[in-house]
């Protein structure tokens, strides 16, 4: 009665197993074990900063030479020159490292709203009825879209009604400036202090209507500015953060205080 | 040929794996977020099913039945389906990267499912033949697939309204499970 079940049991094992070892060695799958070693130098946020679904298929991409060794924008250039040496090549200069910036100060006390919104907690969704509920097309909307899809927790919702960003946490992957329905996050330059943060492309009038800080493109930043850094784009005065000083005289001159 | 499409029928709709059975629930509730998954999930099922109930019918009939060890059903089907996964996961990484791609990260999550193995033990205990094993573990895993799916679909609706705290997360999606259980149940008066 135990002789056959543990003879026939056991064959059964030894046959799978010796199948199992056959396949194993017979349809082995080469691995490049730089791919991994690349991957352990990664950030391993997976956030797809980079273009790719994730860190491991960068990692395959970049060993495969198809993508550039400074790929990884949370990384740096730190994590830049770590694979530039595995692979023996000269680190490349890094890119200015860029952080996320609400291009908005309407907040529930400086900008009108339209209507009360009740429904999900969710700026697409909020949107979709009766085109927003602020009163300013442009404005935020601050139902936190960007604070539940920052990957590394950089932004809270502030008390005013406005997404407060952590300059410092932000891996600038830029995937709450792909998320914002009203796209008033924008990807700066860090270096960068001052920015005119609007993007109403109203005339002044209608901005006094509807927001006490808009930006009313009366062009005195520009006039003021002692190194011609500030252009208009339409009605919206905009700063080179590449030529800007930092000198602040433009939050001074304006009249609204949009530029901070 | 009327037997096949009963058997078909029984094992999609009136007999369903997860939803009237209760077979293979882990993935039921594990998988059920996105469509996407849910049906490469059910595609990994399906081939798994299909040869699984080919490879132990085979096993039955030919070794354990012959040398009068059928008291040794459970064990060996988990054996041999355990290892037929990994075989075939092996193979297909080598033959085919994309297949293994899509199919290839749910492949170990399946080397235990009781689904496969129940289909395995439900062909011996209703005395199928060896075609109709394999037409029922086939049409098992679409009905598998067609409650994931279903899952899936009211998941990814579940997510856009508002649920009271308390029914949130794996409480909603058992009632869910709980509700679609009932509704295939309507189908049971039809054979």
């Amino acid at each position: 009665m135990i002789i056959p079940a543990v003879v026939s049991l056991g064959g059964l094992g030894l046959v799978f197993g010796g199948m199992l070892a056959f396949a194993s060695q017979k349809f082995a799958v080469e691995i490049d074990p730089k791919i991994e070693m690349v991957q352990e130098i990664l950030v391993g946020a997976n956030c797809g900063a980079c273009g790719y679904a994730g860190c491991a298929q960068f990692a395959e991409e970049v060993v495969a030479g198809r993508a550039p060794l400074n790929g990884c924008t949370p990384g740096g250039a730190k994590v830049a020159a770590k694979i530039a040496d595995l692979f023996g090549a000269e680190s490349p200069e890094a890119e200015a490292r860029h952080v996320a910036q609400l291009t908005c100060v309407g907040d529930c006390n400086t900008a009108k709203s339209k209507h009360t919104y009740d429904g999900v907690k969710d700026c697409k969704a909020a949107l979709m009825f009766g085109g927003g509920p602020t009163a300013c097309e442009y404005g935020c909307i601050g139902l936190g879209n960007c604070v539940t899809v920052c990957p590394v927790d950089a932004i809270t919702m502030g008390k005013n009604g406005l997404p407060i960003i952590d300059t410092n946490a932000c891996i600038s992957c830029g995937k709450c400036k792909n998320e914002c329905p009203r796209h008033v996050i924008e990807l700066v330059n860090a270096k960068g202090v001052h920015h005119v943060r609007c993007k109403s492309q109203d005339k002044g009038k209608q901005v006094r209507g509807v927001c006490d800080r808009g930006c009313i493109a009366c062009k005195l930043c520009v006039k003021n500015c002692p190194v011609d850094a500030i252009h208009m784009e339409g009605n919206v005065a905009v700063i080179d953060s590449y030529i800007c000083t930092n000198c602040g005289t433009c939050v001074e001159v304006c009249p609204q205080k949009t530029i901070v | 040929m009327t037997g096949i499409l009963a058997i078909v029928f029984g094992a999609i709709f009136i007999n369903n794996f997860v939803l009237s059975r209760f077979l293979g629930i882990c993935p039921f509730l594990g998988v059920s977020k996105k469509v996407e998954t849910s049906v490469g999930m059910g595609m990994a099922v399906t081939f798994v099913m299909g040869m699984a109930s080919l490879v132990t019918w085979l096993l039955n009939e030919y070794i354990l039945v012959f040398y009068g060890l059928e008291y040794l059903r459970t064990i060996v089907f988990i054996l041999v389906i355990a290892s037929l996964v990994q075989f075939v996961e092996l193979v297909i990484r080598k033959v085919s990267p994309v297949l293994y791609q899509a199919l290839g990260i749910f492949l170990p999550l399946i080397t235990t499912n009781c689904a496969v193995l129940g289909v395995a033990i439900l062909n011996i205990q209703l005395t199928y033949t060896l075609f109709e094993s394999v037409v029922f573990g086939v049409a098992a895993a679409i009905g598998f697939t067609l409650a994931l799916v279903i899952m899936a679909g009211i998941r990814e609706r579940l997510e856009m309204v508002f649920i009271p705290r308390n029914f949130r997360g794996v409480s909603i999606a058992l009632i869910t499970a709980g509700i679609l259980s009932i509704a295939f149940m309507g189908f049971q008066g039809m054979m």
